[in-house]
C-alpha cells in the first residue's frame, strides 16, 4: 500500500542549513509545507559530523507543527551519505532528498540503505519517503526511470545551479536555459504519477522576478518550488492555492458533470464555457488542492 | 568513553554553544560562560553533565561558551566534541547513548 503522505501538499520546500542551530530551531513559524534540512552543500566539509548531531536532536526534540521534515543528504559520490541515511532514519525524518541523482540505480541504492536503517533503528519499514534532486543532464535525461525506481519516491526536484553548470551555461533569469529540463521533468513526473518541484530562485532583491517565475512554473504543471528564504513562502502559496472563483467554478463543473452524466448528456456549458468529461479530473484536482491548503471545506 | 585529545564543536553564533573537551583526571571539570547564565545556568550545567554521563565520560575538562543554545543544541555540541576527541564519525549509536 502506498504511503499516506506520498501525495501531500508540497507547494513550498524551504532549505535550512543544519550547521546553524538558529535556523533549524523554529522554521515552522513561517508555515512552509516542507522544510529541507540540509546536510549537503550548505554544510562545510569539516562540519558534516556536527550537522548530523544537530539534525538528530532537532528531529527528535523540536515540534515542527506538522511541517514535513525533508533532509537533503550528501551525494553518493561522497563519503558521507551512508551515515547521513542512518541519522535521518534514526531521527525519524519524513523524507530523504537524494542529491545529484543520475539513475534509477541511485534511488535503489539509497532505498536499500534506508531499509537497512529502518530495521536497525526499529522504524516501520517503508515509513521513510524519498525524493530525487536532478542536477545534471544525465539525471534529467533519466528522469522517467528515476521517477519509477521506488514506491517510496514522492517526486523529483530540479537543481538549477548544478544543472546549468553541467549544461555549460548559467542562470540568466529568463528561464531559457532551464526550459528543456523543466518541460522534460514535469512530463516524466506526471507519466510516473509522482510530484515535481522547481529549482530555487536565489536573487532575494528581485521579488518581482521570483513571482513571475513561480507563476510560470505553476502554469507548466509543477507542484511547488524549493525556497531559500521565508519571504518567498507567501508568494508561492498565493500562486499555488486556488482562488475562490476557481474553487466555485470547479465545484460547479464537478456537480454538473455528475448530474449530466446521469441524464445521458456528454457536453454542456457552465458559466458560458463548454464543459465535458475531460474537465472532470482537473476540477477535482483544484478542489483537492484547495482542501489540502485549507481554503475549501466542501464535500467534493 | 575517554577523552583522548582536545576537541571542539559549535560556534559563538546566537542560539549556539561552543564546547571544548580536554583530557582530565578529576571527574568532569565544567567551566561555563553563558549569555543567559542568570536564567538558565543551572539547566545548562545539568544538560551537559547528563550528556557526559550518558556518553560514559568520567574524566574531562569541559569549557562551554553558550550563546542561548536550546537543550537539543547543547547535547549535539557536547556529543560532537566527545566523539571528535575519539576520532569517531561513523556508525554512531543514534538512539542509543546519543539520544
Amino acid at each position: 500500500m502506498s504511503h499516506p503522505n506520498k501525495k501531500r501538499l508540497r507547494r513550498s520546500m524551504m532549505f535550512l542549513n543544519c550547521q546553524k542551530p538558529g535556523l533549524i530551531k523554529d522554521p515552522y513559524i513561517y508555515k512552509p509545507d516542507s522544510i529541507m534540512l540540509d546536510l549537503e552543500d550548505a554544510v562545510a566539509e569539516n562540519q558534516k559530523d556536527a550537522a548530523r548531531y544537530s539534525l538528530y536532536h532537532a528531529l527528535q526534540e523540536i515540534d515542527y507543527h506538522g511541517v514535513e521534515r525533508v533532509v537533503r543528504i550528501n551525494g553518493l559520490d561522497t563519503p558521507h551519505w551512508k551515515e547521513d541515511i542512518r541519522v535521518c532514519v534514526a531521527g525519524g525524518a519524513d523524507t530523504i532528498r537524494i542529491a545529484k541523482t543520475e539513475s534509477a540505480q541511485d534511488v535503489k541504492t539509497v532505498e536499500e540503505h534506508v531499509l537497512a536503517a529502518e530495521k536497525e533503528f526499529g522504524r516501520p519499514e517503508g515509513s521513510t519517503l524519498l525524493m530525487a534532486a536532478l542536477e545534471s543532464c544525465k539525471g534529467v535525461l533519466n528522469a522517467y526511470e528515476i521517477c519509477r525506481a521506488s514506491d517510496r519516491l514522492i517526486g523529483i526536484a530540479l537543481s538549477g545551479g548544478d544543472y546549468t553548470k553541467d549544461l555549460q551555461t548559467t542562470i540568466t533569469g529568463t528561464g531559457v536555459e532551464l526550459m528543456g529540463a523543466r518541460q522534460h521533468m514535469i512530463m516524466a513526473a506526471r507519466a510516473a504519477g509522482v510530484q515535481c518541484w522547481d529549482t530555487v530562485f536565489t536573487n532575494l532583491d528581485d521579488m518581482e522576478g521570483f513571482e513571475k517565475e513561480t507563476q510560470m512554473i505553476k502554469l507548466m504543471g509543477f507542484d511547488g518550488k524549493s525556497l531559500v528564504n521565508p519571504r518567498q513562502i507567501a508568494i508561492v502559496h498565493k500562486i499555488f492555492t486556488p482562488a475562490e472563483k476557481e474553487i466555485i467554478f470547479a465545484e460547479k463543473v464537478v456537480r454538473e458533470i455528475d448530474d449530466k452524466k446521469a441524464k445521458g448528456i456528454g457536453v454542456f456549458t457552465v458559466d458560458g464555457k463548454m464543459i465535458d468529461i475531460a474537465f472532470y479530473d482537473g476540477a477535482k484536482r483544484t478542489l483537492a488542492m484547495a482542501k489540502a491548503a485549507g481554503v475549501y471545506k466542501g464535500d467534493l | 568513553m575517554e577523552i583522548l585529545k582536545t576537541a571542539m564543536a559549535g560556534t559563538l553564533e546566537s542560539s549556539d554553544a561552543q564546547v571544548t573537551v580536554e583530557p582530565g583526571t578529576d571527574g568532569i571539570e565544567l567551566t561555563l560562560e553563558s549569555s543567559v547564565m542568570h536564567q538558565y545556568g543551572k539547566q545548562i550545567r545539568a544538560v551537559v553533565l547528563e550528556t557526559m554521563e550518558r556518553l560514559g565520560v568520567e574524566n574531562a575538562k569541559v569549557t562551554i561558551f553558550d550563546k542561548g543554545a536550546l537543550d537539543c543544541t547543547l547535547k549535539a555540541r557536547v556529543e560532537c566534541a566527545v566523539y571528535r576527541s575519539n576520532g569517531i564519525t561513523e556508525n554512531l549509536p543514534w538512539g542509543g547513548v546519543i539520544k
